[in-house]
Protein backbone atom coordinates (compact mmCIF):
# COMPACT_ATOMS: atom_id res chain seq x y z
CA UNK A 1 0.00 0.00 0.00
CA UNK A 2 1.52 3.02 -1.13
CA UNK A 3 1.17 6.75 0.61
CA UNK A 4 -0.87 9.02 -1.77
CA UNK A 5 0.93 11.70 -3.81
CA UNK A 6 0.17 14.84 -1.23
CA UNK A 7 1.63 13.04 1.87
CA UNK A 8 4.77 12.45 0.07
CA UNK A 9 4.72 15.94 -0.73
CA UNK A 10 4.39 17.36 2.82
CA UNK A 11 6.82 15.52 5.26
CA UNK A 12 5.33 16.99 8.42
CA UNK A 13 5.13 16.04 12.01
CA UNK A 14 2.98 13.45 13.43
CA UNK A 15 1.41 15.98 15.23
CA UNK A 16 0.75 17.77 11.84
CA UNK A 17 -0.45 15.32 10.58
CA UNK A 18 -3.20 14.06 13.01
CA UNK A 19 -4.52 17.70 13.40
CA UNK A 20 -4.53 18.04 9.11
CA UNK A 21 -6.65 14.64 9.46
CA UNK A 22 -8.89 15.59 12.13
CA UNK A 23 -9.32 19.15 10.57
CA UNK A 24 -10.41 17.79 7.08
CA UNK A 25 -12.81 15.04 8.84
CA UNK A 26 -14.40 17.64 10.64
CA UNK A 27 -14.98 19.79 7.95
CA UNK A 28 -16.74 17.13 5.58
CA UNK A 29 -18.98 16.28 8.31
CA UNK A 30 -19.75 19.92 8.67
CA UNK A 31 -20.06 19.96 5.17
CA UNK A 32 -22.29 16.99 5.07
CA UNK A 33 -24.67 18.01 8.04
CA UNK A 34 -25.25 21.63 6.49
CA UNK A 35 -26.02 20.28 2.95
CA UNK A 36 -28.78 18.13 4.64
CA UNK A 37 -29.95 20.56 7.59
CA UNK A 38 -30.70 23.15 4.18
CA UNK A 39 -32.46 20.31 2.44
CA UNK A 40 -34.87 18.98 5.16
CA UNK A 41 -35.47 22.39 7.27
CA UNK A 42 -38.21 23.62 4.62
CA UNK A 43 -39.55 20.12 4.75
CA UNK A 44 -39.49 19.30 8.92
CA UNK A 45 -41.04 23.06 8.81
CA UNK A 46 -44.32 22.03 6.30
CA UNK A 47 -44.32 18.60 8.52
CA UNK A 48 -44.39 20.54 12.11
CA UNK A 49 -47.02 22.92 10.57
CA UNK A 50 -49.36 20.51 8.86
CA UNK A 51 -48.86 18.91 12.53
CA UNK A 52 -50.23 21.75 14.43
CA UNK A 53 -53.03 22.31 11.93
CA UNK A 54 -54.34 19.31 12.70
CA UNK A 55 -54.41 19.27 15.97
CA UNK A 56 -55.59 22.66 16.06
CA UNK A 57 -59.13 21.35 14.00
CA UNK A 58 -58.94 18.31 16.44
CA UNK A 59 -59.27 20.49 19.52
CA UNK A 60 -61.58 22.87 17.66
CA UNK A 61 -64.72 21.08 16.24
CA UNK A 62 -66.20 22.47 13.02
CA UNK A 63 -62.99 24.37 12.48
CA UNK A 64 -61.67 24.30 8.80
CA UNK A 65 -59.22 27.59 8.98
CA UNK A 66 -57.04 29.11 11.51
CA UNK A 67 -55.26 32.18 11.90
CA UNK A 68 -52.06 32.54 14.33
CA UNK A 69 -52.77 35.63 17.38
CA UNK A 70 -50.90 36.72 20.38
CA UNK A 71 -52.64 37.75 22.75
CA UNK A 72 -51.17 39.62 26.14
CA UNK A 73 -51.95 41.61 28.70
CA UNK A 74 -51.29 45.26 26.62
CA UNK A 75 -53.93 43.74 23.93
CA UNK A 76 -53.66 41.76 20.74
CA UNK A 77 -52.13 41.42 17.55
CA UNK A 78 -51.31 39.39 14.50
CA UNK A 79 -48.45 36.94 15.36
CA UNK A 80 -47.26 37.75 11.73
CA UNK A 81 -47.21 41.37 13.15
CA UNK A 82 -44.98 40.00 16.30
CA UNK A 83 -45.64 43.38 18.59
CA UNK A 84 -46.19 43.31 22.23
CA UNK A 85 -45.19 40.28 23.90
CA UNK A 86 -47.78 37.42 24.87
CA UNK A 87 -48.78 34.01 23.93
CA UNK A 88 -49.15 32.87 20.55
CA UNK A 89 -52.77 31.42 20.72
CA UNK A 90 -54.72 30.08 17.09
CA UNK A 91 -58.22 31.27 16.71
CA UNK A 92 -60.09 28.93 14.54
CA UNK A 93 -63.13 29.33 12.05
CA UNK A 94 -65.30 27.31 10.05
CA UNK A 95 -65.15 28.10 6.17
CA UNK A 96 -67.94 31.01 6.41
CA UNK A 97 -65.14 32.58 8.64
CA UNK A 98 -67.14 32.62 11.94
CA UNK A 99 -65.12 32.16 14.79
CA UNK A 100 -65.00 28.39 16.35
CA UNK A 101 -62.80 28.85 18.98
CA UNK A 102 -59.39 29.64 20.01
CA UNK A 103 -56.79 26.38 20.12
CA UNK A 104 -53.79 27.19 22.96
CA UNK A 105 -51.26 25.31 24.49
CA UNK A 106 -50.64 24.09 27.79
CA UNK A 107 -47.85 22.33 29.89
CA UNK A 108 -47.67 20.49 33.41
CA UNK A 109 -45.57 18.33 35.39
CA UNK A 110 -46.62 14.78 34.89
CA UNK A 111 -45.76 11.29 36.22
CA UNK A 112 -42.41 11.35 34.45
CA UNK A 113 -42.02 14.52 32.77
CA UNK A 114 -44.13 17.30 31.28
CA UNK A 115 -47.00 16.53 29.40
CA UNK A 116 -47.89 18.84 26.60
CA UNK A 117 -50.99 19.25 24.86
CA UNK A 118 -53.18 21.45 23.05
CA UNK A 119 -56.62 22.33 24.10
CA UNK A 120 -59.48 24.09 21.98
CA UNK A 121 -61.48 26.70 24.21
CA UNK A 122 -64.91 28.04 22.77
CA UNK A 123 -65.45 31.54 23.83
CA UNK A 124 -68.98 31.30 22.97
CA UNK A 125 -70.22 28.48 25.73
CA UNK A 126 -67.30 29.20 28.12
CA UNK A 127 -66.10 25.91 27.25
CA UNK A 128 -63.47 23.77 26.72
CA UNK A 129 -64.00 21.75 23.51
CA UNK A 130 -61.16 19.35 22.95
CA UNK A 131 -57.73 18.37 24.06
CA UNK A 132 -54.53 16.51 22.33
CA UNK A 133 -51.60 15.25 23.93
CA UNK A 134 -48.80 16.96 21.71
CA UNK A 135 -45.97 15.61 24.09
CA UNK A 136 -45.82 13.37 26.86
CA UNK A 137 -43.65 10.20 28.43
CA UNK A 138 -46.59 9.01 30.83
CA UNK A 139 -45.99 5.06 31.47
CA UNK A 140 -47.50 3.24 28.29
CA UNK A 141 -50.62 1.28 29.10
CA UNK A 142 -51.74 3.59 32.36
CA UNK A 143 -50.76 7.02 31.91
CA UNK A 144 -50.90 7.35 28.40
CA UNK A 145 -54.63 6.52 28.52
CA UNK A 146 -54.82 10.62 28.85
CA UNK A 147 -53.90 10.62 25.15
CA UNK A 148 -56.19 8.56 23.92
CA UNK A 149 -59.11 6.92 26.93
CA UNK A 150 -62.68 7.83 25.12
CA UNK A 151 -64.16 8.04 28.75
CA UNK A 152 -61.53 10.56 29.79
CA UNK A 153 -61.46 12.38 26.36
CA UNK A 154 -65.70 12.54 27.25
CA UNK A 155 -64.36 15.12 29.85
CA UNK A 156 -62.98 17.71 27.45
CA UNK A 157 -66.58 17.86 25.13
CA UNK A 158 -67.56 20.63 27.09
CA UNK A 159 -65.58 21.31 29.99
CA UNK A 160 -66.70 24.30 31.77
CA UNK A 161 -64.17 27.38 32.41
CA UNK A 162 -66.17 30.47 33.23
CA UNK A 163 -64.58 33.77 33.78
CA UNK A 164 -65.64 35.20 36.88
CA UNK A 165 -67.32 38.34 37.56
CA UNK A 166 -63.86 40.82 38.26
CA UNK A 167 -62.73 39.19 35.18
CA UNK A 168 -59.12 37.61 36.34
CA UNK A 169 -59.69 34.21 36.56
CA UNK A 170 -62.22 31.45 36.53
CA UNK A 171 -65.60 31.22 38.58
CA UNK A 172 -64.79 27.48 39.54
CA UNK A 173 -61.24 26.23 38.69
CA UNK A 174 -60.85 23.50 36.88
CA UNK A 175 -59.67 20.23 38.29
CA UNK A 176 -59.48 16.70 38.83
CA UNK A 177 -61.50 14.69 40.94
CA UNK A 178 -61.05 10.35 41.36
CA UNK A 179 -62.60 8.14 38.94
CA UNK A 180 -66.20 7.88 39.20
CA UNK A 181 -66.68 11.58 41.25
CA UNK A 182 -67.31 13.91 38.68
CA UNK A 183 -70.38 16.31 39.96
CA UNK A 184 -69.34 19.88 37.90
CA UNK A 185 -69.19 20.81 34.90
CA UNK A 186 -66.13 21.96 35.71
CA UNK A 187 -64.31 18.73 36.77
CA UNK A 188 -62.25 15.87 35.02
CA UNK A 189 -63.28 12.93 35.70
CA UNK A 190 -59.63 11.25 36.27
CA UNK A 191 -58.30 7.84 35.08
CA UNK A 192 -58.38 5.43 37.84
CA UNK A 193 -54.77 3.92 37.87
CA UNK A 194 -53.52 7.05 35.95
CA UNK A 195 -54.30 9.74 38.30
CA UNK A 196 -51.36 11.37 38.22
CA UNK A 197 -51.11 11.97 34.54
CA UNK A 198 -55.01 13.03 34.79
CA UNK A 199 -54.31 15.64 37.42
CA UNK A 200 -51.29 17.04 35.02
CA UNK A 201 -53.82 17.26 32.08
CA UNK A 202 -56.64 19.19 34.95
CA UNK A 203 -53.68 21.40 36.04
CA UNK A 204 -52.16 22.27 32.47
CA UNK A 205 -56.03 23.27 31.60
CA UNK A 206 -56.54 25.12 34.66
CA UNK A 207 -53.17 27.33 35.06
CA UNK A 208 -53.60 28.39 30.99
CA UNK A 209 -57.18 29.11 31.45
CA UNK A 210 -57.19 31.10 34.63
CA UNK A 211 -54.57 33.85 32.90
CA UNK A 212 -55.92 33.05 29.00
CA UNK A 213 -59.84 32.73 29.43
CA UNK A 214 -60.35 36.22 30.52
CA UNK A 215 -57.99 37.64 27.47
CA UNK A 216 -59.52 35.83 25.60
CA UNK A 217 -63.21 36.91 26.77
CA UNK A 218 -62.23 40.37 26.24
CA UNK A 219 -61.09 40.43 23.19
CA UNK A 220 -63.17 37.94 21.41
CA UNK A 221 -65.09 40.45 19.04
CA UNK A 222 -61.49 41.39 17.66
CA UNK A 223 -60.80 37.67 17.17
CA UNK A 224 -63.77 37.50 15.33
CA UNK A 225 -62.50 39.87 12.88
CA UNK A 226 -59.31 38.56 12.37
CA UNK A 227 -61.05 35.83 10.31
CA UNK A 228 -58.99 34.84 6.99
CA UNK B 1 1.67 3.50 6.91
CA UNK B 2 3.45 0.87 4.98
CA UNK B 3 1.45 -2.59 3.70
CA UNK B 4 -1.01 -3.40 5.99
CA UNK B 5 -0.59 -6.31 8.23
CA UNK B 6 -4.35 -7.58 8.46
CA UNK B 7 -5.44 -10.39 5.79
CA UNK B 8 -7.64 -8.77 3.41
CA UNK B 9 -10.75 -10.88 3.79
CA UNK B 10 -12.64 -12.19 0.28
CA UNK B 11 -16.00 -11.53 -0.41
CA UNK B 12 -18.11 -14.26 0.00
CA UNK B 13 -21.64 -14.82 1.27
CA UNK B 14 -20.55 -15.54 4.71
CA UNK B 15 -19.73 -11.74 4.53
CA UNK B 16 -23.01 -11.09 4.40
CA UNK B 17 -24.55 -13.68 6.87
CA UNK B 18 -21.92 -13.72 9.42
CA UNK B 19 -23.78 -10.55 11.01
CA UNK B 20 -27.18 -12.30 10.82
CA UNK B 21 -26.68 -15.66 12.75
CA UNK B 22 -22.86 -16.08 13.40
CA UNK B 23 -21.74 -12.81 14.80
CA UNK B 24 -25.26 -11.28 15.28
CA UNK B 25 -24.49 -8.32 17.34
CA UNK B 26 -27.84 -8.48 19.37
CA UNK B 27 -27.81 -12.02 20.17
CA UNK B 28 -24.41 -13.29 20.19
CA UNK B 29 -22.37 -10.50 21.20
CA UNK B 30 -24.76 -8.59 23.43
CA UNK B 31 -23.98 -5.00 21.55
CA UNK B 32 -25.88 -2.11 21.82
CA UNK B 33 -28.55 -2.87 24.40
CA UNK B 34 -29.69 0.49 25.06
CA UNK B 35 -31.55 0.84 22.18
CA UNK B 36 -32.56 -2.56 21.96
CA UNK B 37 -34.34 -2.65 25.23
CA UNK B 38 -35.42 0.98 24.96
CA UNK B 39 -37.45 1.68 21.73
CA UNK B 40 -38.65 -1.68 20.86
CA UNK B 41 -42.06 -1.54 22.68
CA UNK B 42 -43.48 -1.60 19.15
CA UNK B 43 -42.93 -2.88 15.79
CA UNK B 44 -42.71 0.59 13.98
CA UNK B 45 -39.91 1.97 16.15
CA UNK B 46 -38.23 -1.16 16.03
CA UNK B 47 -37.97 -1.22 12.18
CA UNK B 48 -37.24 2.95 12.32
CA UNK B 49 -34.72 2.13 14.73
CA UNK B 50 -32.85 -0.52 12.75
CA UNK B 51 -33.15 1.03 9.36
CA UNK B 52 -31.64 3.86 10.90
CA UNK B 53 -28.74 2.11 12.69
CA UNK B 54 -28.02 0.20 9.02
CA UNK B 55 -27.66 3.67 7.75
CA UNK B 56 -25.91 4.34 10.19
CA UNK B 57 -23.29 1.65 10.22
CA UNK B 58 -22.87 1.52 6.35
CA UNK B 59 -22.30 4.89 5.55
CA UNK B 60 -20.01 5.52 8.30
CA UNK B 61 -17.79 2.37 7.99
CA UNK B 62 -17.86 2.80 4.00
CA UNK B 63 -16.44 6.05 4.50
CA UNK B 64 -13.87 4.96 7.11
CA UNK B 65 -13.04 2.25 5.07
CA UNK B 66 -12.03 4.71 2.20
CA UNK B 67 -10.33 6.70 5.04
CA UNK B 68 -8.72 4.01 6.48
CA UNK B 69 -5.08 4.86 5.43
CA UNK B 70 -5.30 8.61 5.69
CA UNK B 71 -6.37 8.46 9.72
CA UNK B 72 -3.50 8.15 11.93
CA UNK B 73 -3.50 5.53 14.57
CA UNK B 74 -3.48 8.01 17.45
CA UNK B 75 -6.54 9.85 16.03
CA UNK B 76 -8.93 7.36 15.01
CA UNK B 77 -11.40 6.83 17.55
CA UNK B 78 -12.09 10.90 17.38
CA UNK B 79 -12.07 10.41 13.87
CA UNK B 80 -14.37 7.25 13.87
CA UNK B 81 -16.94 9.41 16.40
CA UNK B 82 -16.79 12.49 13.93
CA UNK B 83 -17.72 10.63 11.27
CA UNK B 84 -20.14 8.36 12.99
CA UNK B 85 -22.30 11.87 14.22
CA UNK B 86 -22.26 13.22 11.61
CA UNK B 87 -24.51 10.66 9.63
CA UNK B 88 -26.38 10.15 13.48
CA UNK B 89 -27.36 13.77 12.77
CA UNK B 90 -28.03 13.36 8.91
CA UNK B 91 -30.43 10.62 10.16
CA UNK B 92 -31.88 12.62 12.57
CA UNK B 93 -32.82 15.20 10.43
CA UNK B 94 -33.96 12.86 7.69
CA UNK B 95 -36.68 11.18 10.00
CA UNK B 96 -37.75 15.05 11.27
CA UNK B 97 -38.69 15.22 7.28
CA UNK B 98 -40.39 11.57 6.51
CA UNK B 99 -42.60 11.77 10.26
CA UNK B 100 -42.95 13.76 13.51
CA UNK B 101 -44.54 11.34 14.86
CA UNK B 102 -42.14 8.93 14.34
CA UNK B 103 -39.39 11.04 15.65
CA UNK B 104 -41.14 11.80 18.59
CA UNK B 105 -41.93 8.44 19.27
CA UNK B 106 -37.99 7.27 19.02
CA UNK B 107 -37.13 10.63 21.18
CA UNK B 108 -33.46 10.46 22.57
CA UNK B 109 -32.80 7.17 20.53
CA UNK B 110 -31.77 8.32 17.32
CA UNK B 111 -28.98 10.64 19.01
CA UNK B 112 -27.53 8.15 20.82
CA UNK B 113 -26.96 5.58 18.03
CA UNK B 114 -23.46 7.78 18.08
CA UNK B 115 -22.56 5.86 21.22
CA UNK B 116 -24.45 2.39 19.59
CA UNK B 117 -21.26 0.13 20.23
CA UNK B 118 -22.02 -2.08 16.90
CA UNK B 119 -20.95 1.02 14.82
CA UNK B 120 -18.13 1.96 16.65
CA UNK B 121 -16.58 -1.97 17.26
CA UNK B 122 -17.59 -2.67 13.51
CA UNK B 123 -15.35 0.68 12.58
CA UNK B 124 -12.57 -0.54 14.88
CA UNK B 125 -12.66 -4.31 14.04
CA UNK B 126 -13.31 -4.15 10.50
CA UNK B 127 -13.84 -1.20 8.33
CA UNK B 128 -10.32 0.43 9.15
CA UNK B 129 -8.73 -2.70 7.72
CA UNK B 130 -10.95 -4.23 5.31
CA UNK B 131 -11.68 -3.02 1.36
CA UNK B 132 -14.48 -1.14 0.75
CA UNK B 133 -16.59 -3.78 -0.68
CA UNK B 134 -16.08 -6.37 1.72
CA UNK B 135 -16.83 -3.34 4.30
CA UNK B 136 -19.89 -2.57 2.57
CA UNK B 137 -21.35 -6.43 2.72
CA UNK B 138 -19.97 -6.97 6.01
CA UNK B 139 -21.87 -3.86 7.88
CA UNK B 140 -25.47 -4.06 5.76
CA UNK B 141 -25.12 -7.94 6.81
CA UNK B 142 -24.38 -6.73 10.35
CA UNK B 143 -27.46 -3.93 10.46
CA UNK B 144 -29.39 -6.64 8.91
CA UNK B 145 -28.95 -8.65 12.04
CA UNK B 146 -29.41 -5.56 14.01
CA UNK B 147 -32.72 -4.72 12.17
CA UNK B 148 -33.81 -8.55 12.67
CA UNK B 149 -32.90 -8.59 16.50
CA UNK B 150 -35.19 -5.71 16.99
CA UNK B 151 -37.66 -6.65 15.29
CA UNK B 152 -37.70 -10.30 17.17
CA UNK B 153 -37.97 -8.26 20.02
CA UNK B 154 -40.66 -5.66 18.76
CA UNK B 155 -42.89 -8.09 16.88
CA UNK B 156 -43.39 -9.75 20.41
CA UNK B 157 -43.65 -7.01 22.64
CA UNK B 158 -45.80 -5.25 20.39
CA UNK B 159 -48.81 -8.44 20.19
CA UNK B 160 -48.05 -9.65 23.68
CA UNK B 161 -48.36 -5.99 25.62
CA UNK B 162 -50.72 -4.49 23.34
CA UNK B 163 -52.32 -6.95 20.97
CA UNK B 164 -51.87 -5.56 18.31
CA UNK B 165 -48.71 -5.94 15.10
CA UNK B 166 -47.77 -2.99 13.57
CA UNK B 167 -51.06 -1.05 15.03
CA UNK B 168 -53.37 -3.86 13.31
CA UNK B 169 -55.37 -5.73 16.13
CA UNK B 170 -53.85 -9.51 15.99
CA UNK B 171 -54.80 -10.84 19.57
CA UNK B 172 -58.77 -11.79 19.91
CA UNK B 173 -61.00 -9.00 21.38
CA UNK B 174 -61.52 -10.35 24.70
CA UNK B 175 -57.43 -10.63 24.71
CA UNK B 176 -56.10 -8.63 28.03
CA UNK B 177 -52.63 -7.00 27.43
CA UNK B 178 -49.98 -7.95 29.62
CA UNK B 179 -48.75 -3.99 29.63
CA UNK B 180 -45.38 -5.01 31.54
CA UNK B 181 -44.28 -6.32 27.80
CA UNK B 182 -44.43 -2.38 26.86
CA UNK B 183 -42.80 -1.64 30.07
CA UNK B 184 -38.81 -1.67 30.37
CA UNK B 185 -39.19 -4.84 32.31
CA UNK B 186 -40.50 -6.53 29.32
CA UNK B 187 -37.86 -5.90 27.49
CA UNK B 188 -35.43 -7.70 29.95
CA UNK B 189 -38.02 -10.91 29.78
CA UNK B 190 -38.22 -10.92 26.03
CA UNK B 191 -34.75 -10.62 25.16
CA UNK B 192 -33.80 -13.05 27.75
CA UNK B 193 -35.97 -15.66 26.10
CA UNK B 194 -34.52 -14.97 22.47
CA UNK B 195 -31.18 -15.14 24.27
CA UNK B 196 -31.78 -18.49 26.04
CA UNK B 197 -33.43 -19.90 22.44
CA UNK B 198 -30.58 -18.45 20.55
CA UNK B 199 -27.72 -20.54 22.85
CA UNK B 200 -29.74 -23.60 23.21
CA UNK B 201 -29.91 -23.81 19.15
CA UNK B 202 -26.07 -23.23 19.37
CA UNK B 203 -25.40 -25.43 21.85
CA UNK B 204 -27.60 -28.22 20.60
CA UNK B 205 -25.50 -27.88 17.25
CA UNK B 206 -22.42 -27.93 18.98
CA UNK B 207 -23.26 -31.22 20.30
CA UNK B 208 -24.24 -32.69 17.00
CA UNK B 209 -21.43 -32.02 15.45
CA UNK B 210 -18.89 -33.25 18.14
CA UNK B 211 -20.78 -36.48 18.35
CA UNK B 212 -20.79 -36.54 14.13
CA UNK B 213 -16.99 -36.15 14.79
CA UNK B 214 -17.11 -39.24 17.40
CA UNK B 215 -18.55 -41.08 14.94
CA UNK B 216 -16.14 -40.82 12.42
CA UNK B 217 -13.46 -40.90 14.81
CA UNK B 218 -14.16 -44.20 15.90
CA UNK B 219 -14.99 -45.64 12.16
Amino acid sequence: MSESPLMQAVPSTPGFRMIRTLGAIAMLSGLLVVLVFRWTEPIIAENQRIAIEKAVFQVVPGATQRVDVVLGADGMALATDAAGDGETVYAAFDEQGKLKGVALAAGAQGYQDVVKLLYGYDPACSCIRGIKILKMTETPGLGDKIAFDPGFLRNFEALSAVVNASGDGLTNPIKAVKHGHKQFAWEVDAISGATISSVAVANALNRSMQRMAPLIQRHRDALGEVAP
Amino acid sequence: MATLPHQQEKLGLDTFLRGLWEENPVFVMLLGMCPVLAVTNSTMNAIAMGLATTFVLVASSALISLLRNLIPKQVRIASYIVIIATFVTVVDYAIQAISLDLYNALGAFIQLIVANCVILGRAEAYASKQRLHTTLVNSLGMGAGFTVALLALGTVREVLGNGTLLGFQVMPANFEPWVVMILPPGGFFVLGSWLLLFAYIRQRRERRLLEQEGLSDAR
